[in-house]
């Protein structure tokens, strides 16, 4: 791909950029968020039309117009938000596009799509009957048929955009032993990451974009993890060590709850959350971690159990319930739960908080949200044009930063983070980090809910580990290890 | 078929135990409800609706809507008038002159909905008006009769089924009808369409990036669904022996109530064919039945709004309790 540009409505995406894939090498596809990995992908996909520049496949220029086309010529792209058809089955969703007919032509054979779909999930080591709706797996399920689907395309180019996202540890090392196989069976790959000890584990060579421009590409092997943070953003980054709190018994307890207990999601949780501290809860997918924090925000109602703020006993009903105590929740899915996307930065700000700004008859006080919304965006140092844009032509760090300035405006003080740089490079991951000590200087209590072990053990002072509905461990900062964590986070009952 | 089950099957059971009940509660309350007549009754006021509702069905669950079904219908049975007693053509051109207008008709939304990008609601309700004005305009607001082609009526209220297998006199549209359920069906489970069709309800984005030409596939389904209304347009012109320019609004929403109340999911995804068949039953059991117990016909309207609430509310609890 030679000099690429593309614009977006206020955002020029790409400008001259450049990208080579061998055949049979796994190449890597770094840079911050909105350094255009993702939007380069979907142009050599045929998902956007480039504006100028050329691509060239196997010598020969070609012009991609469709996901089909791309297909077609053997390019086949893992999206990181999944792309799979929830009320269809494993197998349906595999073979959708090209399903196999019989009789007059348009007569679906789906006995032929199933027996092919159990030889490419055996072959991956995947133990999904390929007659499940794709609906009732797992995450982490998903992602592997995602995979399947892409590989059943037998593909000379595969790109994966953040594959490993979802995914467990023993369930990533599945995936790169396939990655390792397609190499050598001369399949080129591309991977999007963030996280930079994939790169050193599976990757041949680098590529590094920033801010839509192509910054260089170099072998792995002759280029350190924090070379290549550095091509990313331009500059050396420190990242943020955290306050050692040796003694913070002595602390005022804002939150505890007590044997909570949610159908067989939640079999019992108790645990207290100091003042001014980072309590990391740890654990593998499904264990129940977000259950617990939706359920103590009031989202999801609670079996038994009692939940205590600053002392007082309190009964959460609702989410309003749990913003009435001080309680702000940050979702996961920034897109789904923690934003009205179509909404300018603004209005999303003050959205939880309008009550505030309200004037005689509900009429809301323009000039001040306005200041409101302005300080926190300087405050927080959110990326936009203006107040005006709207929040899904943000990037990923800076519509987390917009969902924090949210719950800032609704003065919180417990915070409750879900995995909050999933899907956020490693510069605004930084800046995230910096974010929640600048909080809890400031008073501010957090629970930060993360599948990512070293942004547990570098930011929690405390972490609790959960398996299965349980509260299966209690590490302070100081003894907690990744091993450790592990162990808590397997002790099944 | 494990699958099949665990989806949209409670629903269907449920509509169809209300089915049941209904019937037998009818039955024992009125002596005149369970006759040969009274079944066929049903049936015949069920085949008209029913076969609106199949083809409307294939749009919701594709995560659309179409409110022009009614008057499509309308629009096709003036058609067919315009063909056969305006022009002296022949009874099965004046057919195929229907079902290419309704047909027409739904291509036309499906265009408007796919590539001019407008919001299902508001391209069918505007083609809803259109088909409307177009009937009263072409017929002069009055109603098209087929008295001087005797064979027309035959084709709903005839029974070829009689002619086969003496005494079985059910006339031909409630034979149209499960044959066209049956198509239906098949083409939603089995093919090609039926399957994008869902994959569509499901996930559009999904499916685009699997390589799929959406929006070709949402203008065939719309089209299709077209087709439906004029052959209900044909059969409601035949039963008439008349093409009534003034019918048909109103419909549309007794068709979508039939098949939510069948597990269709109003947000596309899931829904069946058969749950389509049992819905649209179980609204003309409740009519007849309480015409036949002389509720009054206000009254009738009342019980079948609430029966459709219950019917999505129990949808719903069921899919909380998932």
């Amino acid at each position: 791909m030679e000099g690429i540009d593309k614009k977006f409505p206020g955002v020029q995406a790409l400008s001259k950029c450049r990208f080579d894939l061998r055949a049979g090498e796994v190449h890597a596809l770094v840079g911050e968020n909105g350094a255009g990995k993702s939007t380069l992908m979907k142009i050599l996909t045929g998902v956007y039309s480039k504006d100028n520049g050329k691509i060239f496949y196997k010598g020969k220029e070609v012009n991609i117009l469709s996901p089909k086309m791309a297909q077609e010529l053997g390019i086949s792209m893992i999206h990181q938000e999944f792309n799979l058809i929830p009320h269809l089955t494993v197998a349906q969703n595999i073979f959708i596009g090209r399903e196999i007919r019989k009789g007059i032509g348009f007569i679906l054979d789906e006995k032929e799509i199933n027996k092919r779909t159990e030889e490419i999930l055996k072959n991956m080591n995947l133990n999904v009957d390929p007659c499940t709706k794709v609906m009732n797996l797992t995450v982490a399920k998903q992602q592997m048929v995602e995979i399947a689907k892409a590989l059943s395309y037998n593909s000379e180019v595969l790109i994966m955009d953040e594959p490993t996202g979802a995914l467990t540890e023993s369930e990533i090392e599945e995936l790169f032993r396939i990655i390792n196989q397609l190499r050598q069976k001369g399949v080129g790959i591309v991977y999007i990451t963030h996280r930079m000890e994939e790169i050193k584990k599976i990757a041949d060579r680098v590529t590094v974009l920033r801010d839509g421009q192509y910054i260089g590409t170099a072998d792995v092997k002759d280029i350190s993890i924090d070379q290549i943070i550095k091509m990313m953003v331009g500059r050396e980054i420190y990242e943020t060590s955290q306050i050692s709190t040796s003694d913070n018994d002595e602390r005022e307890i804002v939150l505890e709850v007590k044997n909570l207990k949610r159908g067989n999601v939640i079999k019992d949780v108790s645990f207290k959350l100091r003042k001014g501290e980072i309590l990391g809860i740890a654990g593998l997918m499904g264990a129940g971690r977000t259950e617990v924090a939706r359920a103590i925000f009031g989202a999801d109602p609670l079996d038994s159990g009692e939940i205590y703020v600053k002392g007082k006993r309190v009964h959460i009903k609702s989410p309003k319930d749990a913003i009435s105590h001080g309680i702000g929740y940050l979702s996961e899915d920034r897109k789904r739960y923690g934003l009205v996307l179509d909404m300018d930065v603004e209005l999303n700000i003050v959205l939880a908080s309008l009550e505030r700004f309200k004037g005689l008859l509900g009429w809301v006080k323009r000039d001040k949200t306005k200041s409101e919304s302005q300080m926190r965006v300087d405050e927080l140092k959110i990326k936009t044009p203006s107040l005006q844009q709207k929040v899904k032509f943000l990037s990923g760090g800076n519509q987390q930063k917009v969902v924090i300035a949210k719950w800032l405006t609704q003065d919180s003080d417990i915070l409750i983070f879900d995995e909050p740089t999933r899907g956020i490079d490693v510069g605004a991951k930084n800046e995230i980090y910096k974010l929640l000590n600048e909080l809890t200087r400031r008073g501010k209590s957090i629970i930060m809910i993360s599948s990512e072990l070293p942004e547990i053990l570098r930011m929690s002072h405390r972490i609790i580990v959960m398996c299965e509905g349980r509260v299966t461990g209690e590490l302070s900062a100081a003894e907690a290890t990744e091993e450790r964590i592990m162990y808590y986070a397997t002790k099944r009952e | 078929m494990k699958s099949i089950f665990a989806s949209n099957a409670t629903q269907k059971v449920l509509a169809f135990g209300s089915l049941i009940v209904l019937f037998i509660f009818f039955s024992i309350a009125s002596p005149n409800f369970f006759q040969f007549n009274n079944i066929i009754s049903i049936m015949l006021s069920t085949a008209i609706i029913g076969i609106l509702a199949v083809g409307v069905t294939f749009v919701i669950i594709s995560g659309g809507i179409d409110l022009s079904i009614g008057t499509v219908m309308t629009f096709s049975s003036v058609i067919a008038g315009v063909f056969v007693t305006f022009w002296k053509m022949p009874i099965w051109l004046g057919v195929l002159g229907g079902l290419i207008a309704g047909t027409l008709c739904g291509f036309i939304s499906g265009v408007v909905i796919a590539k001019l990008k407008i919001p299902a609601f508001i391209a069918t309700l505007g083609m809803m008006m259109i088909t409307k004005g177009l009937s009263l305009v072409i017929s002069d607001t009055k109603p098209i009769y087929f008295t001087e082609a005797p064979g027309f009526s035959d084709i709903s209220m005839g029974s070829f089924l009689n002619s086969i297998i003496g005494g079985l006199e059910v006339p031909n549209a409630v034979v149209i009808f499960f044959v066209v359920s049956i198509i239906a069906s098949l083409i939603l489970n089995k093919t090609i369409l039926g399957r994008y069709n869902f994959a569509i309800g499901s996930n559009e984005e999904a499916t685009r990036l699997s390589g799929i030409n959406v929006d070709a596939w949402k203008i065939v389904i719309h089209a299709m669904c077209g087709l439906f209304c004029g052959i209900a347009g044909i059969l409601m012109a035949s039963r008439l022996n008349s093409a009534q320019p003034a019918l048909g609004q109103g419909y549309e929403l007794e068709a979508i109530a039939a098949v939510v109340i069948g597990g269709t999911s109003l947000s596309g995804g899931e829904g069946s064919i058969l749950g389509t068949v049992i819905g649209s039953l179980l609204m003309s059991v409740l009519t007849n039945g309480l015409r036949i117990l002389s509720v009054k016909q206000e009254w009738q309207m009342v019980v079948i709004g609430i029966v459709v609430i219950m019917a999505v509310f129990a949808d719903i609890a069921r899919r909380r309790k998932q």
